[in-house]
């Protein structure tokens, strides 16, 4: 059956069973890279993405629940050519090894920070608990949002 | 018979030749596939081979001394585009980035401007295996000494056609200068040239001249992976793709009894269910359909189990019982003298998980011409084509595998078995490419372990406070059960017709395995003995997992020197610095325990420090690690609040590169050590998620994290990706001995064990 979805600021038709969970349509229908597949379980984070204003698990979350709501994804933040603040930081400081929990991390961390613009260290650690890194390269992710809520600040 | 020699065939090496506008000469020799393939060359490179066959060729720089030609790894085509090959993968290492640092600095080129090839069986050198920290000594030495041997050439080449002295010219972006005119590396370069056998030795430039080496770059795919970027195998979409999920046995020794194969063909997006013996999987239109399917066909399934586990309750003596062969790491062939104090103590570790955020996963399509193409993140795609080659009864030759990024594997988890699965569906749906992405539960129970292993360190000292006397023992598997054939894949072996999981034997070898750095020889010390009882079974799945056994053997030897300064009344930094080997390890200790500032720690109620030191193999990478530890003594839980590493991984390609890693290294060890263990009953595995396999979480983070290098400057590239793995639970399990005044023998140091550690209640897990 047909869903719409509004992603990313535009709404989008989708024919799949209103069961499905958001990740594989947002990967599979819509083709986009960044939230990915973890757990399964909303044990991991990997597939964190922004519904509205909060951080969900999108592995987790039927499409049926979606209509309406505002989905938000790292495809949302900027590009390559031009990164949002947050992605800026994540690139400056190094904050990957493989990578593939980032996205994840930086959607919990975006969201934090459009809450919390002045969000502690320690509000960072808290806030990011959800979201596992298996590399080691918590370090470098907590600098990397302490750089862009500091960046977001001299902005605001 | 020889289809490497077939030029029609359409390879990525071919692509990149500009429809052989000029570049490099594979084809001509019919190597255009596999042309670093060992196994290819001996057929296809006929004009390459020496003169002699029975003079031992020389000794060639890294890989270079396996894949011989120059074209193997550097390409030049008339448009002056500069590809560089290598055998290794992007594991998430930055191995990419530091390859192109290696390449730019020789080449004179703007690393961002060359394309690099990395791992795959059609373009690619085969060097075997992306493991072991080894990348940089063999593959960077191998790109860095071609390109600078390229370098030469072409400035030879254009003395000769401007006619002028070639120490008048020099290269430079891209350029020969110095002449009359400038002329573009793709001008000069001619059919043929550089066909040919590299030389042993490379004019290397001066590291006082480096523009890019030993610089900090940033990692050239970061970029992508922050911006939605398709970055990983897990991305590829191909045309028609359909989507592929395993069922798999509930216990490794399971046989499938029945399932309900019709019926789940008949489910919504279906394409096929694949029963082959008890190998079950299902393939569908779409991903969450693949999924569903999967769960009604697991449901459906009747499996006969066998209880084959060791009992988890006495694991110890389970490993030790499964000995049946010893091996001598070490004998010194002396007899201990003067000993007065000893200090004695039976470690063990528990099975470790890879754990990987994101489950293996693989894209596989038979195409028209016969060729299986798979899209792997497999370590080793030539090892993993021969496995694969067999698993399907195909020529190697039609096994094409591509390594694409996945998330970190950390050392062999689930990548091969889900290239073979991925083939497996692929084959029974010719021509339509079929995504196979492990659910979580299947890459947790399925993955092969870090295997548990037991050592017993036994060391007395002398009157004067040294070390006299040096016994060692440990139990463990071999920690390796790579593919190379069929049987190391999952599946072939619950296939109709199985492929039996391949007999480990006992190696003992200047890497080690099992037994890595087993042999101290990090310390001056009269006499040791060091002995490996072998255990061959492999009642859990076990194989490669970052530094192998040295994780263990570090651990125990660390924590023995720790009790043995502590008998002496000596500093634990000037213990290890009276018997340290060599300079650079004592350059090492000296700069942890500087940065941590050792010397001025003052004690304080619940937290502790600690140290620990290592050579990696003991011909890597050196590495000295200080730590503070806060220990929570009403509920025993364990915080690493601080880490200062130095690290000495020889020259120095990307510095930013060997922090990443190093750090990362301390924090995942750190994980493996305070919180991890794989739990198991009598027939099934139970660390199946991450609630059952808990790992490090913010929460655990420390404050913070400090790695300082040592640049050596025209030194060998010694890799650095393992080195911390060993060196960090010693020091944490040192720091807790500081903090709580009780020694842990145990990994993990869970919260359970170290109040029972407090309160006087802990007993090791193994004994004599």
């Amino acid at each position: 059956m047909s869903v719409t979805l509004n992603v990313n600021g535009q709404d989008q038709s989708v024919d799949a069973d209103p069961d499905t969970p958001l990740l594989y349509v947002l990967r599979n229908d819509l083709k986009l890279n960044a939230a990915k597949y973890g757990c399964g379980l909303g044990q991991c984070g990997a597939c964190t993405v922004i519904v509205d204003d909060k951080p969900i698990f999108s592995c987790l979350t039927p499409i049926s629940l979606l209509a309406g709501r505002k989905i938000r994804t790292v495809e949302s933040l900027g590009t390559v050519d031009k990164p949002s603040p947050l992605q800026q930081a994540f690139i400056d400081e190094q904050s990957a090894q493989c990578g593939y929990c980032i996205p994840g991390m930086m959607m919990r961390a975006q969201a934090l920070l459009e809450r919390n613009p002045a969000a502690t260290e320690a509000d960072i650690r808290v806030a990011l608990e959800p979201n596992l890194c298996r590399c080691g390269t918590h370090m470098r992710i907590l600098r990397a949002v302490k750089r862009a809520a500091d960046a977001m600040a001299k902005v605001a | 018979m020889d289809d490497l020699r077939d030029p029609t065939h359409l390879t990525r090496r071919n692509l990149l030749k500009g429809g052989g506008a000029l570049v490099m000469s594979f084809s001509l020799f019919g190597a255009a596939r596999g042309q670093g393939d060992p196994d290819a060359a001996k057929t296809a490179a006929p004009a390459a081979a020496p003169a002699t066959p029975a003079a031992k060729p020389p000794t060639l720089p890294g890989s270079l001394d396996t894949v011989r030609n120059l074209d193997a790894w550097i390409g030049i085509d008339a448009s002056n585009q500069v590809t560089v090959f290598t055998g290794k993968a992007e594991l998430g290492q930055g191995v990419k980035t530091a390859i192109l640092q290696c390449a730019a600095e020789e080449l004179e080129i703007d690393p961002l401007k060359i394309k690099l090839i990395t791992a795959d069986t059609f373009a690619s050198p085969n060097e075997g295996y992306t493991a072991g920290s080894m990348s940089m000594q063999f593959s960077g030495t191998a790109v860095r000494n071609a390109a600078a041997q390229v370098r030469e050439m072409l400035i030879a080449k254009a003395a000769t056609q401007l006619n002028v002295d070639a120490g008048k010219l020099h290269a430079e972006n891209g350029q020969i200068v110095g002449g009359p005119q400038p002329l573009s590396y793709g001008a000069l370069v001619a059919d043929q040239m550089l066909h040919v056998e590299a030389q042993p030795t490379s004019k290397l430039k001066d590291p006082k001249d480096f523009k890019v080496m030993g610089k900090p770059m940033g990692r050239v795919d970061i970029p992508g992976k922050v911006t939605g970027g398709a970055a990983y195998v897990q991305d590829l979409r191909l045309d028609g793709m359909l989507h592929g999920r395993v069922v798999r046995p509930p216990s490794y020794k399971a046989t499938l009894i029945d399932a309900d194969v019709d019926g789940v063909g008949k489910l919504p997006g279906v394409v096929k269910v694949v029963r082959d013996g008890s190998y079950l999987a299902v393939i569908a239109q779409q991903e969450w359909q693949a999924i569903k399917a999967m769960r009604t066909l697991a449901r459906s399934a009747k499996w006969q189990e066998q209880a084959s586990l060791p009992d988890p309750a006495h694991l110890p003596e389970a490993l030790k019982s499964l000995a049946n062969q010893d091996g001598v790491v070490a004998d010194s062939k002396t007899t201990a003298t003067g000993v007065v104090k000893t200090f004695e103590g039976w470690f063990t570790r528990p099975y470790h998980m890879h754990g990987s955020i994101g489950p293996s996963c693989a894209v596989a399509q038979l195409g028209g011409d016969g060729v299986m193409t798979v899209y792997t993140h497999t370590q080793g795609v030539y090892p993993d084509r021969d496995a694969l080659s067999q698993l399907l009864s195909m020529d190697k030759s039609k096994v094409h595998c591509i390594h694409m990024e996945g998330s970190g594997c950390y050392g062999h988890n689930g990548a091969d078995d889900a290239g073979a699965d991925a083939a497996l569906m692929a084959r029974a749906v010719p021509g339509k490419p079929v995504r196979v992405q492990f659910m979580r539960e299947q890459e947790h129970s399925w993955e092969p372990y870090g295997p548990g292993m037991v050592t017993h360190f036994k060391a007395g000292l002398d009157a004067n406070g040294k070390i006299a006397s040096w016994d060692y023992e440990l139990w463990s598997n071999s920690h390796g059960s790579r593919p190379g054939t069929a049987g190391a894949l999952v599946s072939a072996r619950y296939l109709a017709t199985p492929f039996p999981a391949d007999v480990q034997k006992l190696s003992i070898n200047p890497n080690g395995s099992g037994d890595r750095n087993a042999d101290p020889l990090d310390y001056k010390l009269p006499q040791k003995h060091v002995i490996w009882h072998f255990i061959q079974d492999e009642p859990v799945r076990q194989s490669s997992l970052r530094a192998l056994g040295a994780y263990f053997n570090v651990f125990t030897r660390e924590s023995g020197m720790d009790e043995l300064a502590r008998l002496a009344g000596a500093d634990q930094v000037q213990f290890r610095l009276d018997h340290a080997a060599e300079d650079r390890g004592k350059d090492v200790i000296k700069l942890a325990a500087e940065k941590f500032n050792w010397a001025g720690w003052q004690p304080k109620a619940g937290r502790g420090r600690g140290f620990a030191f290592a050579r990696y193999k003991n011909h890597a990478c050196y590495v000295a690690l200080a730590v503070e530890v806060e220990v929570n003594m009403d509920t025993g839980a364990v915080r690493l609040v601080r880490a200062n590493c130095a690290i000495d991984s020889g020259e120095i390609i990307n510095p930013d590169g060997i922090r990443n890693q190093t750090e990362g290294g301390i924090l995942q060890s750190a994980s493996w050590t305070l919180y991890e263990a794989v739990s198991f009953d009598k027939t099934r595995i139970t660390s199946v998620d991450w609630q059952t396999y808990p790992i490090m979480r913010f929460g655990g983070v420390p404050d913070s994290v400090a790695v300082d290098i040592i640049p050596r400057p025209g030194q060998p590239f010694l890799g650095t990706g393992e080195g911390t793995q060993g060196p960090t639970p010693a020091a944490i399990g040192n720091a807790i001995r500081d903090a709580i005044g009780v020694r842990l023998y145990d990994v993990p140091f869970r919260p359970e064990r170290v109040k029972a550690a407090i309160l006087g209640q802990y007993q090791p897990l193994a004994h004599a």
